[in-house]
Protein backbone atom coordinates (compact mmCIF):
# COMPACT_ATOMS: atom_id res chain seq x y z
CA UNK A 1 0.00 0.00 0.00
CA UNK A 2 2.72 2.18 1.02
CA UNK A 3 4.67 1.35 -2.33
CA UNK A 4 1.77 1.94 -4.50
CA UNK A 5 1.28 5.59 -2.93
CA UNK A 6 4.86 6.42 -3.07
CA UNK A 7 5.01 4.75 -7.04
CA UNK A 8 1.89 7.00 -7.61
CA UNK A 9 3.56 9.93 -5.81
CA UNK A 10 7.22 9.96 -7.26
CA UNK A 11 6.25 10.54 -11.02
CA UNK A 12 3.79 13.56 -9.67
CA UNK A 13 7.07 14.91 -7.50
CA UNK A 14 9.55 14.91 -10.17
CA UNK A 15 6.81 16.64 -12.78
CA UNK A 16 6.54 19.30 -9.81
CA UNK A 17 9.98 19.34 -9.40
CA UNK A 18 10.76 19.80 -12.99
CA UNK A 19 9.11 22.67 -13.61
CA UNK A 20 10.43 24.04 -10.22
CA UNK A 21 13.45 23.77 -11.40
CA UNK A 22 12.80 25.18 -15.04
CA UNK A 23 11.16 28.53 -13.36
CA UNK A 24 14.04 28.77 -11.15
CA UNK A 25 16.07 28.42 -14.22
CA UNK A 26 14.47 31.16 -16.06
CA UNK A 27 14.50 33.95 -12.61
CA UNK A 28 18.47 33.25 -12.63
CA UNK A 29 18.37 33.81 -16.39
CA UNK A 30 17.01 37.20 -16.35
CA UNK A 31 18.58 38.21 -12.91
CA UNK A 32 21.61 37.52 -14.87
CA UNK A 33 20.75 39.66 -17.49
CA UNK A 34 21.17 36.78 -20.01
CA UNK A 35 17.23 37.46 -21.31
CA UNK A 36 15.93 40.65 -21.49
CA UNK A 37 13.63 41.41 -18.07
CA UNK A 38 11.53 44.35 -20.69
CA UNK A 39 10.75 41.06 -23.18
CA UNK A 40 10.68 38.28 -20.53
CA UNK A 41 9.32 39.01 -16.63
CA UNK A 42 10.64 37.45 -14.32
CA UNK A 43 8.98 34.53 -12.21
CA UNK A 44 8.90 35.69 -9.37
CA UNK A 45 7.43 39.52 -10.93
CA UNK A 46 4.13 37.40 -12.76
CA UNK A 47 3.90 35.23 -9.00
CA UNK A 48 3.69 38.82 -7.25
CA UNK A 49 1.09 39.79 -10.50
CA UNK A 50 -1.26 37.22 -9.53
CA UNK A 51 -3.06 38.68 -6.83
CA UNK A 52 -3.58 41.94 -9.12
CA UNK A 53 -5.07 40.92 -11.93
CA UNK A 54 -7.56 38.33 -9.94
CA UNK A 55 -8.63 41.39 -8.07
CA UNK A 56 -8.37 44.32 -11.01
CA UNK A 57 -8.90 42.48 -13.64
CA UNK A 58 -11.75 40.13 -12.73
CA UNK A 59 -10.18 37.24 -13.53
CA UNK A 60 -12.66 34.33 -12.34
CA UNK A 61 -15.39 36.45 -14.34
CA UNK A 62 -13.32 36.06 -17.90
CA UNK A 63 -12.11 32.43 -16.50
CA UNK A 64 -15.45 31.62 -16.78
CA UNK A 65 -15.78 32.58 -19.82
CA UNK A 66 -12.92 31.31 -22.13
CA UNK A 67 -13.84 27.90 -20.32
CA UNK A 68 -17.70 28.39 -20.78
CA UNK A 69 -16.55 28.47 -24.38
CA UNK A 70 -14.32 25.89 -24.27
CA UNK A 71 -17.16 23.88 -23.03
CA UNK A 72 -19.59 24.35 -25.81
CA UNK A 73 -16.58 23.61 -28.02
CA UNK A 74 -16.02 20.18 -26.51
CA UNK A 75 -19.69 19.22 -26.37
CA UNK A 76 -20.15 20.54 -30.25
CA UNK A 77 -16.57 18.52 -30.53
CA UNK A 78 -18.10 15.36 -28.91
CA UNK A 79 -21.20 15.23 -30.88
CA UNK A 80 -20.37 16.56 -33.90
CA UNK A 81 -16.55 15.70 -34.34
CA UNK A 82 -17.23 11.90 -32.74
CA UNK A 83 -20.63 11.57 -34.78
CA UNK A 84 -18.81 12.33 -38.13
CA UNK A 85 -15.94 9.90 -37.26
CA UNK A 86 -18.86 7.53 -36.89
CA UNK A 87 -20.31 8.08 -40.61
CA UNK A 88 -17.01 7.84 -41.96
CA UNK A 89 -16.10 4.65 -40.93
CA UNK A 90 -19.46 3.31 -41.53
CA UNK A 91 -19.39 4.36 -45.51
CA UNK A 92 -16.48 3.62 -46.81
CA UNK A 93 -16.98 5.47 -49.75
CA UNK A 94 -17.18 8.34 -48.32
CA UNK A 95 -14.41 8.10 -46.08
CA UNK A 96 -12.23 7.04 -48.75
CA UNK A 97 -13.60 10.19 -50.47
CA UNK A 98 -13.14 12.89 -47.58
CA UNK A 99 -10.42 11.36 -45.19
CA UNK A 100 -7.23 12.85 -47.20
CA UNK A 101 -8.93 16.17 -47.16
CA UNK A 102 -10.05 15.33 -42.63
CA UNK A 103 -6.29 15.12 -42.82
CA UNK A 104 -5.31 18.13 -44.54
CA UNK A 105 -7.69 20.43 -42.71
CA UNK A 106 -5.97 19.47 -39.45
CA UNK A 107 -2.89 21.21 -40.50
CA UNK A 108 -4.34 24.29 -41.65
CA UNK A 109 -4.62 27.64 -40.08
CA UNK A 110 -7.78 27.66 -39.42
CA UNK A 111 -7.60 30.93 -37.07
CA UNK A 112 -7.05 32.56 -39.78
CA UNK A 113 -10.17 32.31 -41.07
CA UNK A 114 -11.46 34.42 -38.12
CA UNK A 115 -12.98 37.45 -40.64
CA UNK A 116 -15.27 34.81 -42.53
CA UNK A 117 -16.76 33.50 -38.91
CA UNK A 118 -16.98 37.14 -37.68
CA UNK A 119 -19.13 37.77 -41.00
CA UNK A 120 -21.70 34.42 -40.52
CA UNK A 121 -21.53 34.68 -36.49
CA UNK A 122 -20.97 38.31 -35.67
CA UNK A 123 -18.51 39.62 -33.09
CA UNK A 124 -19.89 37.24 -30.62
CA UNK A 125 -19.52 34.15 -27.93
CA UNK A 126 -20.41 32.37 -31.17
CA UNK A 127 -17.76 33.08 -33.47
CA UNK A 128 -15.21 31.98 -30.46
CA UNK A 129 -16.98 28.40 -30.01
CA UNK A 130 -17.14 27.60 -33.79
CA UNK A 131 -13.61 29.05 -34.29
CA UNK A 132 -12.67 26.40 -31.75
CA UNK A 133 -14.58 23.94 -32.96
CA UNK A 134 -13.32 23.82 -35.98
CA UNK A 135 -9.69 23.56 -35.61
CA UNK A 136 -10.49 20.72 -32.63
CA UNK A 137 -12.40 19.27 -35.50
CA UNK A 138 -10.03 16.82 -37.84
CA UNK A 139 -7.97 15.33 -34.84
CA UNK A 140 -11.93 14.27 -33.21
CA UNK A 141 -12.78 12.69 -36.88
CA UNK A 142 -9.62 11.00 -37.28
CA UNK A 143 -8.93 9.87 -34.03
CA UNK A 144 -12.79 8.37 -33.97
CA UNK A 145 -12.27 6.62 -37.34
CA UNK A 146 -8.65 5.24 -36.08
CA UNK A 147 -10.63 4.06 -32.85
CA UNK A 148 -13.69 1.87 -34.32
CA UNK A 149 -11.15 0.54 -37.16
CA UNK A 150 -8.80 -0.73 -34.68
CA UNK A 151 -11.62 -2.74 -32.94
CA UNK A 152 -10.30 -6.49 -32.63
CA UNK A 153 -11.98 -8.56 -34.92
CA UNK A 154 -12.62 -11.58 -32.37
CA UNK A 155 -14.41 -9.03 -30.37
CA UNK A 156 -17.08 -8.09 -33.48
CA UNK A 157 -16.78 -12.34 -34.29
CA UNK A 158 -18.26 -12.74 -30.63
CA UNK A 159 -20.51 -10.34 -31.08
CA UNK A 160 -21.86 -11.54 -34.36
CA UNK A 161 -21.74 -15.18 -32.52
CA UNK A 162 -23.87 -13.95 -30.10
CA UNK A 163 -26.41 -12.39 -32.72
CA UNK A 164 -25.77 -8.86 -31.89
CA UNK A 165 -28.26 -6.33 -34.19
CA UNK A 166 -26.14 -3.64 -35.87
CA UNK A 167 -27.04 -0.93 -33.32
CA UNK A 168 -26.06 -3.56 -30.86
CA UNK A 169 -22.63 -4.11 -32.31
CA UNK A 170 -21.81 -0.34 -32.31
CA UNK A 171 -22.69 0.23 -28.52
CA UNK A 172 -21.88 -2.84 -27.14
CA UNK A 173 -18.84 -3.41 -28.63
CA UNK A 174 -16.97 -0.88 -31.13
CA UNK A 175 -17.78 2.07 -28.98
CA UNK A 176 -16.51 0.78 -25.70
CA UNK A 177 -13.54 -0.85 -28.02
CA UNK A 178 -12.93 2.68 -29.39
CA UNK A 179 -13.17 4.89 -26.47
CA UNK A 180 -9.23 5.29 -25.03
CA UNK A 181 -8.76 6.35 -28.62
CA UNK A 182 -11.79 8.63 -28.94
CA UNK A 183 -10.83 10.18 -26.08
CA UNK A 184 -7.29 10.87 -27.19
CA UNK A 185 -8.90 12.47 -29.89
CA UNK A 186 -11.47 14.69 -27.87
CA UNK A 187 -8.18 15.72 -26.03
CA UNK A 188 -6.20 16.85 -28.79
CA UNK A 189 -9.68 18.53 -29.86
CA UNK A 190 -9.75 20.38 -27.16
CA UNK A 191 -6.13 21.66 -27.05
CA UNK A 192 -6.54 23.19 -30.51
CA UNK A 193 -9.97 24.36 -29.94
CA UNK A 194 -8.40 26.29 -26.81
CA UNK A 195 -5.60 27.67 -28.64
CA UNK A 196 -7.99 28.88 -31.54
CA UNK A 197 -10.61 30.12 -28.32
CA UNK A 198 -7.73 32.21 -26.72
CA UNK A 199 -6.78 33.51 -29.86
CA UNK A 200 -9.82 34.64 -31.53
CA UNK A 201 -10.60 36.26 -28.02
CA UNK A 202 -7.41 37.99 -28.45
CA UNK A 203 -7.33 38.75 -31.91
CA UNK A 204 -11.04 40.10 -31.82
CA UNK A 205 -10.78 41.93 -28.54
CA UNK A 206 -13.47 40.00 -26.94
CA UNK A 207 -15.00 37.45 -24.44
CA UNK A 208 -12.69 36.07 -21.59
CA UNK A 209 -8.84 35.54 -21.15
CA UNK A 210 -7.88 35.94 -24.48
CA UNK A 211 -9.00 39.20 -24.28
CA UNK A 212 -7.47 40.65 -21.16
CA UNK A 213 -4.26 39.09 -22.38
CA UNK A 214 -4.50 41.49 -24.98
CA UNK A 215 -5.32 44.81 -22.71
CA UNK A 216 -2.69 43.62 -20.56
CA UNK A 217 -0.09 43.12 -23.08
CA UNK A 218 -1.43 46.34 -25.21
CA UNK A 219 -0.47 47.92 -21.58
CA UNK A 220 2.35 46.20 -21.53
CA UNK A 221 2.00 44.70 -18.57
CA UNK A 222 4.09 42.04 -18.97
CA UNK A 223 3.67 40.20 -15.60
CA UNK A 224 0.50 40.61 -15.65
CA UNK A 225 -0.06 38.82 -19.20
CA UNK A 226 2.08 35.98 -18.06
CA UNK A 227 -0.30 35.97 -14.93
CA UNK A 228 -3.24 35.50 -17.39
CA UNK A 229 -1.46 32.83 -19.71
CA UNK A 230 -1.15 30.78 -16.59
CA UNK A 231 -5.10 31.49 -16.18
CA UNK A 232 -5.50 29.56 -19.60
CA UNK A 233 -3.47 27.05 -18.55
CA UNK A 234 -5.34 26.45 -15.62
CA UNK A 235 -9.06 26.23 -18.02
CA UNK A 236 -6.41 23.17 -20.32
CA UNK A 237 -5.86 21.33 -16.58
CA UNK A 238 -9.63 21.60 -15.78
CA UNK A 239 -11.12 19.93 -19.05
CA UNK A 240 -8.10 17.32 -18.91
CA UNK A 241 -8.99 16.40 -15.58
CA UNK A 242 -12.94 16.67 -16.16
CA UNK A 243 -12.36 14.31 -19.79
CA UNK A 244 -10.35 12.01 -17.78
CA UNK A 245 -12.96 11.51 -15.04
CA UNK A 246 -15.49 10.88 -18.28
CA UNK A 247 -12.97 8.19 -19.46
CA UNK A 248 -12.73 6.68 -16.16
CA UNK A 249 -16.72 6.40 -15.77
CA UNK A 250 -17.53 5.18 -19.31
CA UNK A 251 -13.96 2.56 -19.14
CA UNK A 252 -13.25 2.14 -15.85
CA UNK A 253 -11.05 -0.74 -16.27
CA UNK A 254 -8.26 1.39 -18.00
CA UNK B 1 -7.16 -51.25 -27.10
CA UNK B 2 -7.20 -53.48 -23.48
CA UNK B 3 -10.33 -55.19 -22.79
CA UNK B 4 -10.05 -52.91 -19.48
CA UNK B 5 -10.46 -49.42 -21.37
CA UNK B 6 -12.64 -51.62 -23.99
CA UNK B 7 -15.59 -51.87 -21.21
CA UNK B 8 -15.30 -49.04 -19.47
CA UNK B 9 -15.44 -46.74 -22.39
CA UNK B 10 -18.86 -45.60 -22.51
CA UNK B 11 -20.22 -44.84 -26.29
CA UNK B 12 -21.65 -41.54 -25.56
CA UNK B 13 -25.10 -41.04 -27.66
CA UNK B 14 -23.90 -42.68 -30.84
CA UNK B 15 -27.59 -44.08 -31.61
CA UNK B 16 -29.39 -40.59 -30.95
CA UNK B 17 -30.21 -38.52 -33.83
CA UNK B 18 -27.47 -36.07 -34.51
CA UNK B 19 -27.60 -32.44 -33.32
CA UNK B 20 -24.85 -31.26 -35.73
CA UNK B 21 -24.93 -32.46 -39.51
CA UNK B 22 -21.91 -30.65 -41.45
CA UNK B 23 -23.12 -32.12 -45.02
CA UNK B 24 -20.37 -32.25 -48.09
CA UNK B 25 -19.17 -28.41 -47.14
CA UNK B 26 -16.82 -26.59 -50.05
CA UNK B 27 -15.23 -23.61 -49.50
CA UNK B 28 -13.18 -21.72 -52.10
CA UNK B 29 -11.65 -18.50 -51.93
CA UNK B 30 -10.49 -16.35 -54.70
CA UNK B 31 -6.15 -15.81 -54.07
CA UNK B 32 -3.97 -13.72 -56.00
CA UNK B 33 -2.84 -17.33 -57.35
CA UNK B 34 -6.14 -18.54 -58.04
CA UNK B 35 -8.68 -19.76 -56.82
CA UNK B 36 -8.01 -22.23 -53.72
CA UNK B 37 -9.91 -24.84 -52.33
CA UNK B 38 -9.68 -24.53 -48.09
CA UNK B 39 -12.37 -27.50 -47.04
CA UNK B 40 -13.36 -29.96 -50.24
CA UNK B 41 -16.39 -32.26 -49.38
CA UNK B 42 -16.11 -31.98 -45.66
CA UNK B 43 -19.02 -34.33 -43.57
CA UNK B 44 -19.86 -35.40 -40.31
CA UNK B 45 -22.10 -35.02 -37.97
CA UNK B 46 -22.56 -34.81 -33.93
CA UNK B 47 -24.36 -37.02 -30.95
CA UNK B 48 -26.44 -35.17 -28.36
CA UNK B 49 -23.69 -34.94 -25.17
CA UNK B 50 -20.60 -36.25 -27.82
CA UNK B 51 -17.45 -34.45 -27.80
CA UNK B 52 -16.00 -34.10 -31.46
CA UNK B 53 -12.34 -32.89 -31.93
CA UNK B 54 -11.32 -31.72 -35.74
CA UNK B 55 -7.71 -32.15 -35.96
CA UNK B 56 -5.17 -31.48 -38.95
CA UNK B 57 -1.98 -29.72 -40.26
CA UNK B 58 -1.92 -26.05 -40.38
CA UNK B 59 -3.51 -24.58 -43.54
CA UNK B 60 -5.73 -27.55 -43.90
CA UNK B 61 -8.82 -25.06 -43.13
CA UNK B 62 -9.72 -25.93 -39.75
CA UNK B 63 -10.59 -22.21 -38.70
CA UNK B 64 -12.43 -22.30 -42.36
CA UNK B 65 -14.39 -24.75 -40.95
CA UNK B 66 -15.13 -23.04 -37.21
CA UNK B 67 -16.10 -20.15 -39.13
CA UNK B 68 -18.55 -21.96 -41.16
CA UNK B 69 -20.39 -24.34 -38.37
CA UNK B 70 -20.42 -20.82 -35.93
CA UNK B 71 -22.15 -19.36 -39.20
CA UNK B 72 -19.41 -16.25 -39.19
CA UNK B 73 -18.90 -17.14 -43.32
CA UNK B 74 -21.44 -17.64 -46.10
CA UNK B 75 -20.55 -18.56 -50.00
CA UNK B 76 -19.87 -22.30 -49.61
CA UNK B 77 -21.25 -25.27 -50.56
CA UNK B 78 -23.18 -27.89 -48.84
CA UNK B 79 -24.99 -27.38 -45.84
CA UNK B 80 -24.83 -27.37 -42.08
CA UNK B 81 -27.43 -28.62 -39.82
CA UNK B 82 -28.51 -27.63 -35.70
CA UNK B 83 -31.19 -30.13 -34.71
CA UNK B 84 -32.52 -30.21 -38.28
CA UNK B 85 -32.51 -26.72 -38.62
CA UNK B 86 -30.17 -25.93 -41.53
CA UNK B 87 -27.82 -22.83 -40.82
CA UNK B 88 -28.12 -19.03 -42.12
CA UNK B 89 -25.28 -17.39 -40.26
CA UNK B 90 -24.89 -17.37 -36.07
CA UNK B 91 -27.33 -19.49 -34.45
CA UNK B 92 -28.47 -19.26 -30.81
CA UNK B 93 -27.90 -22.91 -30.75
CA UNK B 94 -24.20 -22.69 -31.15
CA UNK B 95 -22.28 -21.29 -28.74
CA UNK B 96 -18.15 -20.44 -30.06
CA UNK B 97 -14.82 -20.05 -28.21
CA UNK B 98 -12.02 -18.41 -30.15
CA UNK B 99 -8.32 -18.75 -29.67
CA UNK B 100 -7.89 -15.89 -29.67
CA UNK B 101 -8.33 -13.88 -26.62
CA UNK B 102 -11.96 -12.17 -26.83
CA UNK B 103 -13.08 -11.08 -23.30
CA UNK B 104 -13.86 -8.04 -23.39
CA UNK B 105 -11.38 -5.32 -21.60
CA UNK B 106 -13.54 -3.15 -20.30
CA UNK B 107 -16.30 -5.38 -18.60
CA UNK B 108 -15.56 -7.03 -15.36
CA UNK B 109 -15.52 -10.90 -14.98
CA UNK B 110 -19.57 -10.86 -14.34
CA UNK B 111 -20.32 -8.68 -16.75
CA UNK B 112 -18.15 -10.62 -19.68
CA UNK B 113 -20.21 -13.59 -18.47
CA UNK B 114 -23.60 -11.65 -18.36
CA UNK B 115 -23.08 -10.43 -21.70
CA UNK B 116 -25.56 -12.61 -23.97
CA UNK B 117 -27.68 -12.89 -20.85
CA UNK B 118 -28.01 -8.83 -21.37
CA UNK B 119 -28.12 -9.29 -24.91
CA UNK B 120 -31.32 -11.64 -24.11
CA UNK B 121 -32.73 -8.99 -22.32
CA UNK B 122 -32.79 -11.01 -18.53
CA UNK B 123 -33.30 -8.14 -15.56
CA UNK B 124 -29.97 -7.37 -13.94
CA UNK B 125 -30.53 -9.59 -10.82
CA UNK B 126 -31.21 -12.54 -12.77
CA UNK B 127 -28.25 -12.32 -14.94
CA UNK B 128 -25.80 -11.25 -12.45
CA UNK B 129 -26.86 -14.77 -10.58
CA UNK B 130 -26.91 -16.95 -13.45
CA UNK B 131 -23.16 -15.62 -14.33
CA UNK B 132 -22.42 -16.47 -11.11
CA UNK B 133 -23.45 -19.51 -11.01
CA UNK B 134 -21.15 -20.34 -14.44
CA UNK B 135 -18.22 -18.37 -12.86
CA UNK B 136 -18.35 -21.16 -10.66
CA UNK B 137 -18.95 -23.57 -12.79
CA UNK B 138 -15.05 -22.55 -14.99
CA UNK B 139 -13.63 -22.20 -11.11
CA UNK B 140 -13.56 -18.30 -10.86
CA UNK B 141 -15.18 -17.74 -7.90
CA UNK B 142 -13.52 -14.38 -5.98
CA UNK B 143 -13.12 -12.96 -9.62
CA UNK B 144 -16.24 -11.92 -9.87
CA UNK B 145 -15.01 -7.97 -9.81
CA UNK B 146 -12.03 -8.09 -11.79
CA UNK B 147 -10.86 -7.14 -15.21
CA UNK B 148 -9.70 -9.53 -17.88
CA UNK B 149 -6.50 -7.19 -17.76
CA UNK B 150 -6.16 -9.03 -14.08
CA UNK B 151 -6.23 -12.09 -14.69
CA UNK B 152 -4.16 -14.25 -16.46
CA UNK B 153 -4.22 -16.01 -19.93
CA UNK B 154 -5.68 -19.43 -18.62
CA UNK B 155 -8.38 -17.49 -16.70
CA UNK B 156 -9.38 -15.57 -19.14
CA UNK B 157 -10.65 -17.83 -21.32
CA UNK B 158 -12.08 -19.31 -19.07
CA UNK B 159 -14.28 -16.32 -19.09
CA UNK B 160 -14.72 -16.74 -22.20
CA UNK B 161 -15.36 -20.28 -22.10
CA UNK B 162 -18.37 -19.09 -19.50
CA UNK B 163 -19.53 -16.44 -21.63
CA UNK B 164 -19.93 -19.17 -24.05
CA UNK B 165 -22.08 -21.45 -21.50
CA UNK B 166 -23.93 -19.08 -20.34
CA UNK B 167 -25.97 -18.38 -23.46
CA UNK B 168 -26.77 -22.14 -23.15
CA UNK B 169 -25.81 -23.30 -26.60
CA UNK B 170 -26.34 -26.63 -27.76
CA UNK B 171 -23.13 -27.50 -29.15
CA UNK B 172 -19.99 -25.94 -27.34
CA UNK B 173 -17.64 -25.19 -30.65
CA UNK B 174 -14.21 -24.25 -29.87
CA UNK B 175 -11.17 -22.87 -31.98
CA UNK B 176 -8.08 -23.90 -30.38
CA UNK B 177 -9.06 -22.66 -26.94
CA UNK B 178 -5.86 -23.36 -25.00
CA UNK B 179 -3.93 -22.75 -28.35
CA UNK B 180 -2.03 -19.25 -26.72
CA UNK B 181 -1.18 -21.17 -23.09
CA UNK B 182 1.55 -23.38 -21.82
CA UNK B 183 0.92 -27.08 -22.01
CA UNK B 184 0.36 -27.31 -18.59
CA UNK B 185 -2.02 -24.91 -18.04
CA UNK B 186 -3.73 -26.98 -21.29
CA UNK B 187 -4.13 -30.09 -19.35
CA UNK B 188 -5.66 -28.51 -16.57
CA UNK B 189 -8.05 -26.22 -18.44
CA UNK B 190 -8.64 -29.50 -20.27
CA UNK B 191 -9.48 -31.12 -17.11
CA UNK B 192 -11.95 -28.40 -16.12
CA UNK B 193 -13.61 -28.23 -19.70
CA UNK B 194 -14.17 -32.41 -19.61
CA UNK B 195 -15.55 -31.90 -16.18
CA UNK B 196 -18.01 -28.81 -17.37
CA UNK B 197 -18.90 -31.05 -20.24
CA UNK B 198 -19.85 -34.10 -18.10
CA UNK B 199 -21.79 -31.95 -15.71
CA UNK B 200 -23.67 -30.02 -18.31
CA UNK B 201 -23.87 -32.86 -21.07
CA UNK B 202 -22.62 -30.18 -23.33
CA UNK B 203 -22.47 -31.29 -27.05
CA UNK B 204 -18.76 -30.08 -27.70
CA UNK B 205 -16.81 -29.68 -31.14
CA UNK B 206 -13.04 -28.66 -30.95
CA UNK B 207 -11.15 -27.69 -33.61
CA UNK B 208 -7.38 -28.36 -32.62
CA UNK B 209 -3.97 -29.10 -33.61
CA UNK B 210 -2.77 -30.47 -30.99
CA UNK B 211 -3.20 -33.87 -30.83
CA UNK B 212 -2.49 -34.64 -26.66
CA UNK B 213 -5.44 -32.30 -26.17
CA UNK B 214 -7.71 -34.13 -28.76
CA UNK B 215 -7.17 -37.95 -28.01
CA UNK B 216 -7.70 -36.16 -23.66
CA UNK B 217 -11.27 -34.55 -24.58
CA UNK B 218 -12.75 -36.14 -27.39
CA UNK B 219 -14.97 -39.00 -28.09
CA UNK B 220 -14.21 -39.17 -31.66
CA UNK B 221 -11.32 -37.05 -32.97
CA UNK B 222 -11.45 -36.24 -37.12
CA UNK B 223 -8.20 -35.90 -38.72
CA UNK B 224 -8.23 -33.82 -41.98
CA UNK B 225 -5.98 -33.61 -44.69
CA UNK B 226 -3.35 -30.58 -45.69
CA UNK B 227 -5.15 -28.59 -48.12
CA UNK B 228 -7.59 -28.83 -49.71
CA UNK B 229 -8.92 -30.32 -46.16
CA UNK B 230 -11.10 -33.23 -46.20
CA UNK B 231 -11.59 -35.86 -44.17
CA UNK B 232 -8.86 -38.40 -44.01
CA UNK B 233 -9.65 -40.43 -40.98
CA UNK B 234 -12.21 -40.86 -38.01
CA UNK B 235 -11.00 -41.86 -34.82
CA UNK B 236 -13.22 -43.38 -31.79
CA UNK B 237 -11.20 -42.75 -28.51
CA UNK B 238 -12.18 -44.86 -26.75
CA UNK B 239 -11.02 -44.35 -23.36
CA UNK B 240 -12.63 -44.53 -20.27
CA UNK B 241 -15.13 -41.27 -18.89
CA UNK B 242 -14.92 -39.77 -16.40
CA UNK B 243 -11.27 -38.67 -17.98
CA UNK B 244 -8.58 -36.20 -16.40
CA UNK B 245 -5.45 -34.96 -17.40
CA UNK B 246 -3.81 -38.05 -15.21
CA UNK B 247 -4.87 -40.62 -18.78
CA UNK B 248 -2.22 -39.01 -20.95
CA UNK B 249 0.14 -40.97 -19.04
CA UNK B 250 -1.54 -44.18 -20.22
CA UNK B 251 -0.59 -46.86 -22.67
CA UNK B 252 -4.10 -46.60 -24.68
CA UNK B 253 -3.49 -42.35 -24.72
CA UNK B 254 -0.08 -43.18 -25.97
CA UNK B 255 -1.37 -46.09 -28.95
CA UNK B 256 -4.22 -43.05 -30.10
CA UNK B 257 -1.68 -40.10 -30.23
CA UNK B 258 0.58 -42.60 -32.23
CA UNK B 259 -1.94 -43.50 -34.25
CA UNK B 260 -2.92 -40.00 -35.07
CA UNK B 261 0.34 -38.64 -35.56
CA UNK B 262 0.52 -41.52 -38.14
CA UNK B 263 -2.16 -40.18 -39.73
CA UNK B 264 -1.01 -36.33 -39.48
CA UNK B 265 2.27 -36.58 -39.83
CA UNK B 266 2.27 -37.09 -44.02
CA UNK B 267 -0.09 -33.95 -44.48
CA UNK B 268 1.75 -31.85 -41.89
CA UNK B 269 5.22 -32.88 -43.98
CA UNK B 270 2.89 -31.90 -47.02
CA UNK B 271 1.92 -28.69 -45.31
CA UNK B 272 5.29 -28.01 -44.63
CA UNK B 273 6.92 -28.66 -48.27
CA UNK B 274 4.16 -26.52 -49.37
CA UNK B 275 5.00 -23.54 -47.43
CA UNK B 276 8.42 -23.71 -48.05
CA UNK B 277 8.36 -23.54 -51.97
CA UNK B 278 5.81 -20.73 -51.59
CA UNK B 279 8.52 -18.94 -49.49
CA UNK B 280 10.61 -19.39 -52.63
CA UNK B 281 12.74 -22.37 -50.72
CA UNK B 282 13.83 -25.82 -51.76
CA UNK B 283 15.57 -28.78 -51.71
CA UNK B 284 19.57 -28.25 -51.89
Amino acid sequence: MIARAQRNLVPAALGFGALLAFIVFVEVLIRTGAVNRFIVPMPSQIAGAFERVIVEEDIPHRFLITAREAFWATVLLAVFGIGIGVLLYRVRLLRSATETWVAAMASAPTVLMYPLFLVIFGRSERTIIMMGFVAGLPAVILKTIEGLAGTRRVLIDVGRSFKLTEVQLFWKIFFPAALPTMFVGLRLGMIFALINIVGVEFLINFGGLGQLINDLAERYDLPGTYAAICFVILVSVVFFFLTDRLEKWLRPAD
Amino acid sequence: MSSVTRAAAAPRAQSAAPVLVVDGIVKRFETPDGVMTAVDHISFDVAPGEFLAVIGPSGCGKSTLFNIIGGLLDGYEGRVAVSGETLKGPHASIGMVFQEESTFPWRTVTDNVAFPLEIAGLPKAQRVERARHFIDLVGLSGFENRYPAELSGGMRQRVAIARTLASEPKILLMDEPFGALDEQTRLLLGDKVLQIQDQLKQTCLLITHNITEAVQLADRVLVMTYRPGTVKRMVPIELPRPRSSEIVSSDAFGRYVAQIWGDLREEASRGMRDDEAHRGGGAP
